[in-house]
């Protein structure tokens, strides 16, 4: 039963596990075992008994932190050797068009891919599309921006133009007028005394545009009003349920793909492969994927269950 | 007259706007009502508050049922507002971001609202185990066809996944989890959400049809009678 067996993840592959962690494994695995009895019995699974497994699931790996060895995929690669490939000083629009709801996944990619752009001492422009999302952008910038890149300038190195109203209106603007829609940045300084936007007067003077997000407007609006009309190659990093929208578009339209915490940690391990100096730096996606592999364990454990008590029912019906 | 007016609003404005996508004469009116929209969309926010109070003012008045939520919801709303059109606490002033975290403004958005919306959210996992565990059903071919592909999706999206496979030799590479994972999405996934997105295309060609010509009215309000 390998499906019920997470400890086989720890013993094998999984780093910084402690007792704590292997006295919780054990716990979900033994109760995995009793369910799966009383599954063979025919007996459903209450839905509270799943809540329960499932809180166990993420708690266990949040208190006594694992992680998992990431290896890029080629949909988040391919976002992670364009900005390799461009040339320093090449201007990188990265939007943040998320809630705090959509946060804990989308954020850990949105850092990575800040840090990425900055050291290789690409000029960056943020914006939101999102209300919610200037907050969580300025936050982003004070976390990182004074203490990891305390060289970079404002202004000269990074923008931040802010939020404004209008949605995909904003990008049908924007894509042939920047300044149109944006006039001063995010502290009321007019983009025109800014060196970051020299010679820059539209979105097709931009090399890369990165969103971040997985509502509307997102990543969809990105590609439809800028990527196609200006030919600005378009990445994208979105949460997990949006990912699969994402792929009618990959890759001529979207450069890549980054899915959910997994695209995070993908991203994370790759940075961290060219750039050791931010193997000290968090990486809450790589984190976030304990919490997750354990999760989807047990889920697939409970679908498990779930056939062998709807067939040993349905033979048990079937008898005379 | 007094529907005449917005419908043919409505023809002009849309008829231009599909005029301006294939005329290069007409390119730029199409950045100009761009800005237009962007103006309207302002002031949906004064019509969105307005309705707000409206609304909860009512409930309350009336005492209908949870009314006491709706105490919370203006109250919520009154001071976030305050907050941020004065900028209170900002340290940079007026013309500082709105969001600064010394704000009052910034302090409940990240103190209050962050984790509020972040647990909101991550409840699903809740829920969407649950369901799983209810819907995922070898019941007959098409079930369990989904089901495999959950299996090696939810499988895929983690480190399990790719450690189950690592053994296998780069010629079977094809067959390892996290590669059959991006293989489900980017062949059936992709041909299934083409189709979707080509018959949502189709239906908003054809509604976008109707408003510009006025068959469809409802948007003007009490069915368009």
């Amino acid at each position: 039963m390998m499906f019920d067996s997470p400890m086989l993840l720890l013993l094998t592959a999984g780093s910084g596990a402690t007792v704590g962690t292997y006295i919780g494994l054990a716990i979900i695995v033994l109760g995995l075992l009793a369910l799966l009895y009383t599954s063979i019995k025919a007996i459903e699974v209450d839905r509270r008994i799943v809540f329960l497994f499932i809180f166990v699931a993420v708690s266990i790996p949040i208190l006594f932190p694992i992680t998992f060895e990431e290896k890029a995929t080629p949909v988040v690669k391919r976002i992670f050797d364009k900005i390799e490939s461009l040339p320093e000083g090449s201007r990188i629009l990265l939007s943040f068009d998320f809630d705090p709801a959509m946060a804990p996944e989308v954020q850990p990619m949105a850092d990575a891919v800040m840090r990425h752009a900055l050291a290789k001492n690409h000029r960056v422009i943020f914006m939101s599309l999102w209300a919610t999302g200037q907050g969580l952008l300025d936050r982003t910038m004070q976390r990182i921006l004074p203490n990891e890149f305390p060289d970079k300038v404002d202004g000269v190195d990074f923008a931040s133009v802010g939020y404004t109203a209008g949605n995909e209106g904003v990008l049908n603007v924007i894509v042939s007028d920047f300044k149109k829609m944006f006039p001063s940045d995010a502290n009321s300084i007019p983009l025109d005394s800014l060196p970051v936007f020299n010679r820059f007067s539209s979105c097709k003077d931009l090399d890369l545009v990165v969103t971040f997000g997985g509502g509307k407007p997102g990543a969809k609006e990105w590609v439809l009003f800028v990527g196609d009309k200006a030919n600005v190659p378009v990445a994208v990093g979105v949460a997990a349920v949006v990912a699969p929208q994402m792929y009618p578009y990959f890759p001529n339209q979207v450069l890549g793909i980054m899915g959910g915490i997994k695209g995070a940690a993908e991203y994370e391990s790759e940075l961290i492969k060219h750039y050791p100096q931010f193997a000290e730096q968090p990486t809450p996606g790589m984190v976030m994927m304990g919490p997750q592999t354990l999760a989807h364990i047990v889920i697939i454990a409970f679908i498990v269950f779930g056939n062998v008590a709807y067939f040993f029912g349905r033979r048990r019906e079937e008898k005379p | 007259m007094k529907r005449q007016v917005p419908l043919l609003i409505t023809f002009f404005v849309g008829t231009l706007l599909i005029v301006s996508i294939f005329s290069p004469a007409t390119e730029n009116l199409g950045e100009e009502f761009s800005v237009f929209f962007d103006v309207i969309a302002v002031f949906a926010f004064f019509l969105g508050g307005g309705n707000l109070l409206r609304v909860h003012l009512t409930k309350i008045s009336r005492k209908r049922e949870d009314w006491v939520y709706s105490v919370v919801t203006l109250v919520g709303f009154i001071v976030m507002l305050w907050a941020g059109l004065f900028k209170i606490g900002n340290e940079g002033g007026i013309a500082a971001s709105v969001t600064e975290e010394s704000s009052l403004f910034g302090m409940v958005f990240y103190s209050v609202l962050i984790p509020l919306q972040s647990t909101m959210y991550s409840l699903l996992a809740f829920f969407i185990a649950s369901a799983s565990y209810r819907a995922f059903r070898a019941k007959n071919r098409e079930a369990t066809i989904l089901l495999v592909a959950a299996f090696i999706i939810l499988l895929g999206r983690t480190a399990f996944g790719t450690m189950l496979t690592s053994w296998m030799p780069p010629s079977l590479s094809l067959a390892e989890i996290p590669n059959l994972a991006i293989w489900i999405m980017n062949s059936p996934n992709l041909a299934g959400q083409r189709a979707i997105m080509i018959g949502i295309g189709l239906g908003v060609v054809s509604m976008s049809l109707r408003i510009i010509l006025g068959v469809e009215r409802t948007y003007l309000g009490d069915d368009g009678k």
